[in-house]
C-alpha cells in the first residue's frame, strides 16, 4: 500500500480528513502529519481499519529547532507489512493533546508516560498517576525527557494512590517490590474476596534507570552497547531493533549472511527464554524435576551461545551494518551437535510434563486471557498468539524467515496451558529455523558494511522472545542520537496479566505470572 | 512416574566439579571480616537477593548458579525468601531511585551479623547507567559492601568461585 491508498482508506471512514504532510522515506514506513484537531479521530480510524493497537505513542522535544513538541502514534498494518506513523505538533506553551485512552486502551500507559516525562497533558485521560518517576522520590515539575532538563530540582513529594476495592470480606495483599524469588522488582496489590482475586493492581517502574535519556547525545555506535543492557534476557533482540533503525537511517542493507546470523542468534535467544519459562511454570506448581531438567537445557543453550559468540547472552555480537562474529564450519558442527542434544532433552521434557495429570490440572484453564480482552487491551507477542490473535513480526515482516518457510503458531484458549504449549511448538520451530539458516550460511564473506549516519528518523523492530521489540530513533546532523524511544512487549502485556489472574487464587499467581514472563527492566526502562 | 524415574536415572549426575582457583585474590574483604565470616558462616551461608534495577542478566546467572550443573547449594550456600533468614545481601543493579528505600529496608530487616555482596558492573559504580538522572550508582555509597563480583553479567562459575573464596579463604579446594 502506498501513501495515497492509506489516505483514501482513512477518507472512507473520515470524509473530511486532510493530512498536512504525507511521506514515505522507507518502503515499510508511512509518515502522516495531521493537525492537532484531527489527530484523535485519525488515530481511532487507523486503530479500527488496520486493525492495530497503538504500538507506540511518544513525544519528541523539538522546541530548539521548530519551537514545538511533536507527538507520534505508531500503528502496524500487518497485512500490508507497513508501519504508519501519525504525527502532530504540540505548542510549547501549555502543552496538551486530546487523550486517546478512553477509546483505545493501548494508548493509556503511553499517555501517562508522556505526562510524567514531558509534562504534556493528555486531556481526558482518567488515570494520570505517574508510573516510572515515583511520587515518593521524584518531586513534581521535573520532566527529565525535555531537552532543557538539567537535573532534579527539589520540590513537593507526594504519595501514590492505589485503586482500592472496598466492601465486606475484602482483603488486600501487598507483594513486593522485593520478591521471594530471584526476579526483578515490582509491586503487586491483590484484593481478594475469600480465595479468588477480584482485583490486581500493578505498580511498576522500580527498575527505571532513565535509559531513554542516556541514549541522547551518544553516537549510534556507542549506544548499541547500551541497548544490549536494557533487558538482559532480550539483549540480542534489543540490539537488532536498535541496529535496524540505525541502518535504515544510514540507508544501508546488511549482507545476506549477516541477516542469517542475526536470525540464528535471535532464535537461540528465543529458545533459552522459552525453555527457562517452561521450567519456571513447572517450578511454580512445585514440579521440580522437570524444572531442573529445563534449567539444564537452558544452560546447554547458554554454553552454546558462549562457544559461538564468546558471550552467554549474545552481547557484543551485533554491530551496525552487520554481525561481528562468524559461524564457520567448525562452529557449525558444534551448533548441530548441540541442537541434536537439545532436541532430545527437550522432547523428554515435554513428555514428562504432558504425562503428569496433576501438572496438567494446575495449568489447564488457569489464568485465562480471552481473545476479546486481549484485543481490547492491545496485547502483543507470545501472549497474544496464545489467546488466538495471529500476530508475529517474523511472519508479517519476514526478511530471511521467508526463505526458511516460517510457520506462525497460535493457540486459542489463552490459559497457562496454551502459553506453555505455544512455547513447546515455538521452541521446536526455532530449532528448525536455526538448522535452515545454518545450512544457508554460505557464499559472501562480508558480514558487515560501513555506515554513515545522517539526520533522519526511523523505526527498528524485531520479534523478540516475548514479542515485538520496537525502537524509534532520531539522529541529528552529526549522527548523534536526539531521541530514542524503546517499547518492550511487556509494556503492552502487563495489563493483560492483571486481567488474566481475576478469579484465580493467589497461589496460582506465580504460575500465571511466569506463563506471561514479562520483563521488569524492559517495561520500566 | 516411571518415565520420570527412567529419565532421572538415564540423565545421571550432570553436576560439574568446581575448584576455587587460588590465582585470583579477592581484595575487597577486610581481614577482620574475613575471620568473622570463616568462623561464623564457613559451613553455610544464606543469601537474600535484591534487584535494584538490573537488566535481569545477573539474576539469570544467579539462578543458573543454582541449576544442577553448577549446584551452588552443595557448598552450603542457599538463597532464601526473606531478609530475616539471610546472612548476606546480594545486590544487583545500579540502584534506581525507586529502589533505594526498599534496599535500605531489606538490609535493616536482616539480623546481625550481616554483610553485603554486590554482583555485576552496574552495582559497582552504575556501569553503563552511570550519570543517569534516576540512578544512585555505587551500592558501596549506600551500604557497607564486603565483596564485589565483577562481570556483565558474571558467569555462574565466577559467582560461585567468588563466593567460595570469600567464605573459605584461598586454601579452600573442593
Amino acid at each position: 500500500m502506498d501513501c495515497p491508498e492509506v489516505i483514501s482508506s482513512i477518507k472512507k471512514s473520515l470524509p473530511d480528513f486532510s493530512a498536512l504532510a504525507v511521506s514515505q522515506h522507507y518502503p515499510d514506513e508511512i509518515f502522516i502529519k495531521v493537525s492537532p484537531e484531527a489527530f484523535k479521530d485519525t488515530s481511532m480510524v487507523l486503530h479500527k481499519i488496520l486493525p492495530s493497537p497503538v504500538m507506540m505513542l511518544f513525544a519528541v522535544d523539538e522546541r530548539k529547532l521548530t519551537g514545538v513538541f511533536t507527538l507520534n502514534a505508531v500503528f502496524v498494518n500487518l497485512k500490508q507489512r507497513q508501519w504508519i506513523i501519525l504525527n502532530m505538533d504540540i505548542p510549547q506553551e501549555n502543552p496538551y493533546f486530546d487523550s486517546l485512552a478512553k477509546s483505545i486502551h493501548s494508548a493509556a500507559i503511553f499517555e501517562r508516560e508522556i505526562q510524567e516525562m514531558f509534562g504534556i497533558q493528555p486531556k481526558g485521560n482518567p488515570d494520570l498517576r505517574r508510573m516510572n518517576l515515583h511520587d515518593e522520590v521524584w518531586p513534581q515539575g521535573n520532566f527529565p525527557l525535555r531537552n532543557d532538563f538539567k537535573g532534579m530540582v527539589n520540590g513537593n513529594l507526594s504519595e501514590y494512590k492505589f485503586n482500592r476495592v472496598e466492601g465486606g470480606g475484602i482483603f488486600e495483599v501487598p507483594v513486593g517490590p522485593v520478591h521471594a524469588g530471584i526476579i526483578g522488582p515490582g509491586h503487586f496489590r491483590f484484593s481478594v474476596a475469600g480465595e479468588p482475586i477480584v482485583n490486581l493492581e500493578l505498580r511498576l517502574g522500580f527498575a527505571h534507570r532513565g535509559v531513554e535519556k542516556l541514549f541522547e547525545g551518544k553516537t549510534c555506535f556507542d549506544a548499541l552497547r547500551l541497548s544490549e543492557c536494557i533487558c538482559g534476557d532480550s539483549a540480542f533482540a534489543y540490539s537488532v531493533a536498535f541496529a535496524t533503525a540505525a541502518e535504515k537511517i544510514s540507508g544501508i542493507s546488511i549482507p545476506q549472511k549477516a541477516a542469517y546470523l542475526r536470525g540464528i542468534y535471535l532464535e537461540l535467544e528465543r529458545m533459552y527464554n522459552h525453555v527457562s519459562d517452561i521450567g519456571g511454570i513447572a517450578l511454580d506448581v512445585g514440579f521440580s524435576f522437570p524444572a531442573a531438567y529445563a534449567s539444564v537445557i537452558k544452560e546447554t543453550i547458554l554454553q552454546l551461545n558462549e562457544k559461538l559468540t564468546a558471550s552467554r547472552y549474545l552481547k557484543n555480537v551485533n554491530v551496525i551494518g552487520g554481525v561481528s562474529g562468524d559461524i564457520d564450519d567448525a562452529k557449525k558442527l558444534i551448533l548441530f551437535d548441540a541442537l541434536k542434544k537439545i532436541k532430545k532433552d527437550f522432547n523428554a521434557l515435554v513428555k514428562m510434563l504432558n504425562s503428569s495429570v496433576s501438572f496438567m490440572d494446575r495449568v489447564d484453564t488457569t489464568g485465562v486471557l480471552i481473545k476479546k480482552t486481549a484485543q481490547d487491551l492491545g496485547v502483543v507477542g507470545l501472549v497474544a498468539r496464545a489467546s488466538g490473535i495471529p500476530t508475529d513480526l517474523r511472519k508479517y515482516f519476514p526478511g530471511v524467515y521467508s526463505q526458511a518457510k516460517f510457520k506462525m503458531m497460535t493457540q486459542e484458549a489463552g490459559d497457562v496451558l496454551s502459553r506453555l504449549e505455544l512455547r513447546f511448538s515455538e521452541f521446536v520451530e526455532s530449532c528448525r529455523l536455526i538448522e535452515e539458516f545454518t545450512i544457508k550460511l554460505s557464499g559472501s564473506r562480508d558480514m558487515q558494511v560501513n555506515s554513515v549516519l545522517k539526520q533522519e528518523s526511523a523505526l527498528g523492530y524485531v520479534e523478540g522472545a516475548r514479542g515485538p521489540v520496537l525502537c524509534w530513533l532520531k539522529t541529528d546532523a552529526h549522527g548523534v542520537i536526539a531521541r530514542c524511544k524503546l517499547v518492550d512487549p511487556s509494556s503492552h502485556n502487563w495489563q493483560g496479566l492483571s486481567y488474566a489472574v481475576l478469579g484465580n487464587i493467589i497461589p496460582d499467581f506465580p504460575v500465571c505470572n511466569k506463563s506471561f514472563n514479562l520483563s521488569y527492566s524492559g517495561n520500566d526502562l | 512416574m516411571i518415565y520420570l524415574l527412567k529419565n532421572r536415572i538415564l540423565k545421571g549426575i550432570v553436576t560439574k566439579h568446581i575448584v576455587a582457583s587460588p590465582a585470583k585474590e579477592i581484595e575487597s574483604v577486610g581481614r577482620e571480616l574475613k575471620s568473622l565470616i570463616q568462623k561464623r558462616f564457613s559451613r553455610s551461608l544464606h543469601i537474600r537477593e535484591v534487584d535494584t534495577g538490573s537488566c535481569g542478566a545477573c539474576e539469570s546467572e544467579i539462578i543458573s548458579a543454582n541449576n544442577p550443573i553448577y549446584d551452588l547449594q552443595r557448598f552450603g550456600v542457599n538463597f532464601v525468601a526473606s531478609p530475616r533468614h539471610a546472612d548476606a545481601l546480594l545486590v544487583t543493579g545500579p540502584v534506581s531511585r525507586n529502589m533505594l528505600l526498599a534496599l535500605k529496608k531489606t538490609y535493616q530487616a536482616m539480623p546481625e551479623p550481616k554483610f553485603v555482596i554486590t554482583c555485576g558492573d552496574c552495582a559497582l559504580d552504575g556501569g553503563l547507567f552511570k550519570g543517569s538522572y534516576y540512578v544512585h550508582g555505587a551500592v558501596k555509597n549506600i551500604l557497607p559492601v564486603a565483596l564485589h563480583i565483577p562481570g556483565c553479567p558474571p558467569s555462574p562459575l565466577d559467582i560461585i568461585q567468588a563466593l567460595l573464596k570469600f567464605l573459605h579463604g584461598n586454601e579452600f579446594v573442593c
